[in-house]
């Protein structure tokens, strides 16, 4: 008999509700995120898994009428970032999020990068140049830039910002990212190169992403979560939710005749 | 059958009339548009063909040389003196003066206008900020002369009872609804996906104001600059009651010193004979304001074209 070996746990979402107003859009969510592991949210449009994404960096607070009830606990000091007297700024120095529209600030290919690590008090010209080309090179783009890094990175195609702004969310060095279908403005080809980046930066770090494609969440996760009207329907390995899925809506929507 | 075809036609040929009759009200709309346009255009052309005219006769009196060096402006006099100078260093020193209240200012109240105030206090607060632009100049001119020189006469006793200092704070005052108003669209135009990637990084609303909706939206707010020069520069009332009208070829805006307006209010309202060399002062003061504000107009473009963010 084969050994089930367990991975640490990274975070876990414990009765999770979100409210947009009077708007339940999440209901009861328990969710276990592997440490150094890549875990996929899957679901037709509107289901929720963006708002459950978008939980985890607090990116709620900046709305009004927003609500949380439940927990999500982050390890491995377990503070559970949904807490009242936890700071969102807090909760996103250590949490790095990528978009679905590149969206990089109007500054140069280097002060992007530089960004978050100015944002936390970094200004020593050596660290800033050490870590922004250990971030470029973190998401493939190094040799593609380095020699045009005060150019403005509006300059940069679509796919290039895109890892961009992975490089600029890695130059913090977060312990989880969060991706909000980063691949969905993007041309088969870029979004190839991301999926790869997705798959090598699993090394170092947590990664929960969103995708509306499905063969993208065989391609890059090991876990996958099913969702389905701001409900977790099923969780598991993603072999296993993709091969034989245990319940009959997952099973639906897997096979395209749902979704 | 034949029947059939003949009402077929006929509708077709109703239809066609109908076609013919849209396409001369569409010509006809057209027309009046471009008429419309057509006004505007013809009225600038109109305004610069008359000043240029009026001036031409001037500069075959007066030389370019004396016009932009000589130290004195005194036209009327026996011994005329034609140095545009001694207007234009009014005019500077009184925009500057304004656009040093107003710049700031202005940009200060659209950041919280659009990146802190919520929504309720932003639907009250910018039409009244808007109001303010609505006041007629004379009134402010007339608060700059009784009320903020007397405050200023407070603090600075040997401040005379006319300066471009009083007259360029209430002028910066007037403008910041413009700076103001115009700043916040801009930066309100600038995505929410931009602003969430700045907070995903940890930033703060403050630092992601600075940092990023600020250069975000800079061509805007340049924009919001340049009008706020064109104010300035052609701004006439305020500067006409509490600037002085005396000609002084100054820099210290803690002087009296009239305008390149308040020259021409001034002069305007005398009866000069129609032909006269000081009548033609009016159309060369006016033709040397018509291009100061020109090149900041083009200044304005061309920053909007070289900072122009595409989202």
């Amino acid at each position: 008999m084969q050994i089930q070996e367990t991975p640490a746990l990274k975070a876990e979402a414990r009765n999770l509700n979100f409210f947009y107003g009077e708007n339940k859009a999440l209901k009861n969510i328990n969710m276990p995120i592997y440490d150094k592991k890549v875990t996929a949210l899957i679901g037709p449009s509107g289901c929720g898994k963006s708002t459950y994404l978008r939980s985890f960096n607090r990116m709620h607070d900046l709305y009004p009428g927003n609500r949380y009830e439940g927990e999500i606990r982050f390890f491995p000091d377990n503070t559970n970032l949904l807490s009242a007297d936890v700071d969102p700024i807090e909760v996103r120095m250590r949490i790095g999020m990528v978009f679905q529209k590149p969206n990089p600030f109007p500054k140069s290919i280097f002060e992007n990068v530089a960004y978050g690590l100015r944002v936390r008090g970094e200004n020593n010209r050596r660290v800033l140049d050490d870590k922004v080309e250990h971030a470029l090179k973190g998401a493939a783009i190094w040799d593609e830039v380095k020699d045009r890094l005060s150019e403005l990175a509006s300059n940069l195609s679509g796919g290039q910002q895109q890892r961009l702004c992975i490089a600029r969310a890695l130059a913090t060095d977060p312990e989880l990212l969060l991706f909000d279908e980063p691949t969905s403005a993007l041309d088969p080809i870029a979004t190839g190169a991301i999926e790869e980046l997705v798959h090598e930066l699993k090394k170092r770090v947590t990664i929960l992403i969103v995708t509306h494609n499905m063969q993208q969440a065989a391609r890059v996760s090991d876990y996958t979560a099913y969702m389905f009207l701001g409900e977790m329907i099923e969780f598991g390995k993603t072999d296993e939710i993709f091969i034989k899925p245990q319940d009959k809506r997952t099973e639906d929507y897997i096979t395209g005749r749902m979704g | 059958m034949s029947a059939n075809n003949t009402t077929d036609l006929s509708q077709v040929s109703n239809r066609l009339a109908y076609n013919a009759m849209r396409n001369w009200k569409e010509k006809l709309i057209e027309a009046i548009l471009l008429g419309a346009a057509a006004i505007s255009v013809l009225t600038t052309i109109g305004i610069v063909y008359v000043l240029v005219s009026e001036s031409v006769h001037f500069f075959s009196n007066v030389s370019i040389v004396d016009f932009l060096t000589d130290t004195q402006w005194t036209p009327l006099f026996d011994d005329a003196h034609f140095g545009i100078m001694v207007l234009i260093s009014g005019t500077l020193v009184s925009s500057a003066v304004a656009l040093l209240v107003a710049v700031p200012m202005g940009t200060i109240i659209a950041i919280y206008l659009s990146e802190f105030a919520d929504s309720r206090v932003r639907e009250i607060s910018k039409p009244i900020l808007e109001l303010l632009g609505g006041i007629p100049t004379i009134v402010f001119g007339y608060f700059a002369l009784l009320v903020v020189t007397p405050i200023l006469q407070y603090f600075f006793p040997t401040l005379p009872g006319f300066s471009l200092l009083s007259a360029g704070l209430v002028m910066g005052i007037m403008i910041v609804p413009y700076i103001a108003s115009l700043s916040e669209d801009a930066m309100r135009a600038v995505p929410m996906s931009m602003r969430e990637g700045a907070y995903a990084m940890g930033s703060t609303k403050l630092y992601t104001a600075i940092h990023v909706v600020v250069p975000a939206a800079i061509s805007g707010l340049a924009a919001s600059y340049i009008l706020a020069i064109s104010r300035a520069v052609g701004e006439t009332m305020i500067l006409a009651v509490a600037a002085g009208m005396q000609p002084n070829l100054t820099w210290n805006p803690a002087e009296p010193a009239a305008t390149i307006t308040s020259y021409i209010v001034q002069v305007a309202l005398g009866d000069l004979p129609h032909g006269s060399i000081g009548y033609q002062t009016i159309f060369a003061a006016g033709l040397t304001l018509l291009l100061i504000t020109l090149v900041f107009n083009i200044l304005g473009q061309w920053l909007r074209a070289k900072y122009r963010e595409n989202y």
